[in-house]
């Protein structure tokens, strides 16, 4: 079975079939980041250039180290010591860096859509490392993947996904994937945080976190993005904390058997109770675990082999 | 038309793998420092029935371990096709260890070698030594079997296919004419 695709640009694009073979290539590949030896030969000669416009250190460190084990060559190009603040455009530095014959690009950007772009006007493998508010295909992946290692499945589950909907591209994705995937969305944040139309995804909104955990398997708490905003959407962010911080006393309106996700980069005590986020609840660190897994196993099935 | 032919029976299994239990105990002088690793998918159920006859014999369990190693093959770069990727178990260390090696059907070495390479970077361990069902010759590279339960030659067109209960629901080595 292999991947048809040239691209990974969103969970939008991927089948339900798609996505579980992902994850289960991407399960084979955990082991090989405990080994003494952390390197399989499979990407030798293999090059893969990560192409961030925006800050990160997750996404871009685990894409680097993916590619490593892997035995690729990684170059790592940040947008603010590139041709970029000389004012090259994305469309001639995509043009520069297939001239150069990588064999797949990862790309960051503020941009929605920029990574569409791109694949379509080079004939490198391109990966969606997040592209504005739009999508986040990766992370989306490996918290599928973390909740499928911890709960055995996806469907059936309830999954809440806390913080501004509006702006984040880990929650499309992750609506998209689990929605596919069976599992029952519900989606909160304070109402001017939460996207007009969200209800046509085929979730459950809520205003209101204690009505949102109620009962729930999973709770995906979101950063507050405070770069990301212009204008001040809420009063201040203890105001914001009072409201939809997840603590010791809310989280008791959970399952028993919860279990904690977030991105990354924590706000603690904004969206998230420090003894939360590193309480027996979190499974926070597992998503990185397992986000250089996935990683791999997109790296191996797209550019593993011939095309 | 394909022509099947059973070249060996549930009993004929039976009998090599008991056989190659006792040529590996005699070769390594006893259980002291050894280990099974079977080869993904093909090796796997052989080397757990081998364990199996070695506790039997000897009153030892042997460690065992499962080895995938589709990410060391030298065909990824020229194949299309793209085999799903098994997960690879080796619960202990392989420093000092002699490792016996199992596949089903030894044929042109390369999956031997990709094998030597995976077990190389897990560890040194003290030696490799390889047991196989099936030993159908067309070597590529410079690999051979320290025990084998049966030498079949074979020509290329044809293929030999080593069927398991735990599989397939059947014992038995098959061998076809891939000829149309």
């Amino acid at each position: 079975m292999k991947l048809t695709k040239k691209d990974i640009l969103g969970i939008k694009d991927l089948s339900v079939d798609e996505i579980n073979l992902i994850l289960d290539t991407a399960e084979s590949f955990i082991e090989v980041s405990t080994r003494e030896i952390k390197k399989v030969p499979t990407l030798r000669g293999k090059a893969v250039v990560n192409l961030f416009f925006e800050a990160s250190t997750r996404t871009r460190t685990s894409f680097e180290i993916a590619g490593k084990r892997l035995s690729a060559d990684t170059i790592n190009i940040s947008a603010t010591t590139s041709s970029v603040v000389k004012g090259e455009t994305l469309i001639d530095t995509a043009r520069n860096l297939e001239a150069m014959n990588p064999d797949a690009i990862v790309i960051r950007h503020s941009a929605a859509g920029a990574p569409h772009m791109l694949a379509r006007m080079v004939k490198q493998s391109i990966i969606n490392a997040g592209d504005g508010a739009h999508e986040h295909p990766t992370q989306a992946l490996l918290d599928m993947m973390t909740i499928r290692e911890k709960k055995g499945k996806i469907s059936g589950l309830k999954v809440a996904i806390v913080g501004d909907i509006a702006h984040s591209r880990v929650a499309r994705s992750n609506i998209y994937g689990l929605t596919k995937m069976g599992a029952h969305v519900i989606v909160a944040g304070p109402a001017m945080m939460i996207p007009r139309d969200v209800g046509r995804m085929g979730v459950t909104v809520h205003n209101n976190l204690e009505e949102a955990i109620k009962d729930v398997d999973i709770i995906m708490m979101l950063r507050i993005q405070l770069e990301r905003q212009q204008q001040k959407i809420f009063p201040s962010l203890r105001e914001y904390s009072n409201f939809f911080c997840l603590n010791r006393q809310n989280i008791k309106l959970a399952k028993e058997d919860v279990l904690v996700m977030h991105p990354g980069p924590i706000n603690r005590g904004i969206e998230i109770a420090p003894d939360i986020a590193d309480g027996p609840y979190s499974i926070i660190l597992d998503q990185v675990t397992n986000g250089v897994a996935v990683r791999m196993a997109l790296l191996y099935l797209l550019i593993g082999g011939q095309r | 038309m394909e022509q099947k032919k059973v070249v060996m029976d549930a009993d004929g299994i039976d009998r090599s793998l008991t056989r190659i239990a006792y040529e590996i105990l005699e070769k390594n002088k006893g259980t002291d420092e050894l280990c099974l690793v079977g080869i993904r998918t093909g090796g796997v159920f052989l080397a757990e029935r081998l364990k199996k006859k070695l506790t039997k014999i000897e009153g030892v369990d042997l460690p065992i371990g499962i080895l995938d190693i589709t990410l060391y093959r030298d065909d990824l770069r020229l194949t299309n096709k793209k085999p799903l990727l098994g997960k690879t178990d080796i619960p202990f260390s392989l420093d000092n260890r002699k490792v016996v090696l199992v596949d089903d059907v030894l044929f042109t070495g390369r999956t031997i070698r990709a094998a030597m390479d995976a077990l190389i970077d897990f560890g040194r361990p003290k030696l490799i030594q390889l047991a196989v069902l099936i030993d159908r010759g067309h070597r590529e590279l410079p690999i051979r079997a320290d025990f084998v339960g049966r030498n079949l030659p074979s020509s290329l067109w044809e293929s030999v296919v080593v069927k398991l209960m735990e599989k397939n629901g059947v014992d038995e080595v098959v061998i076809q004419d891939d000829n149309q």
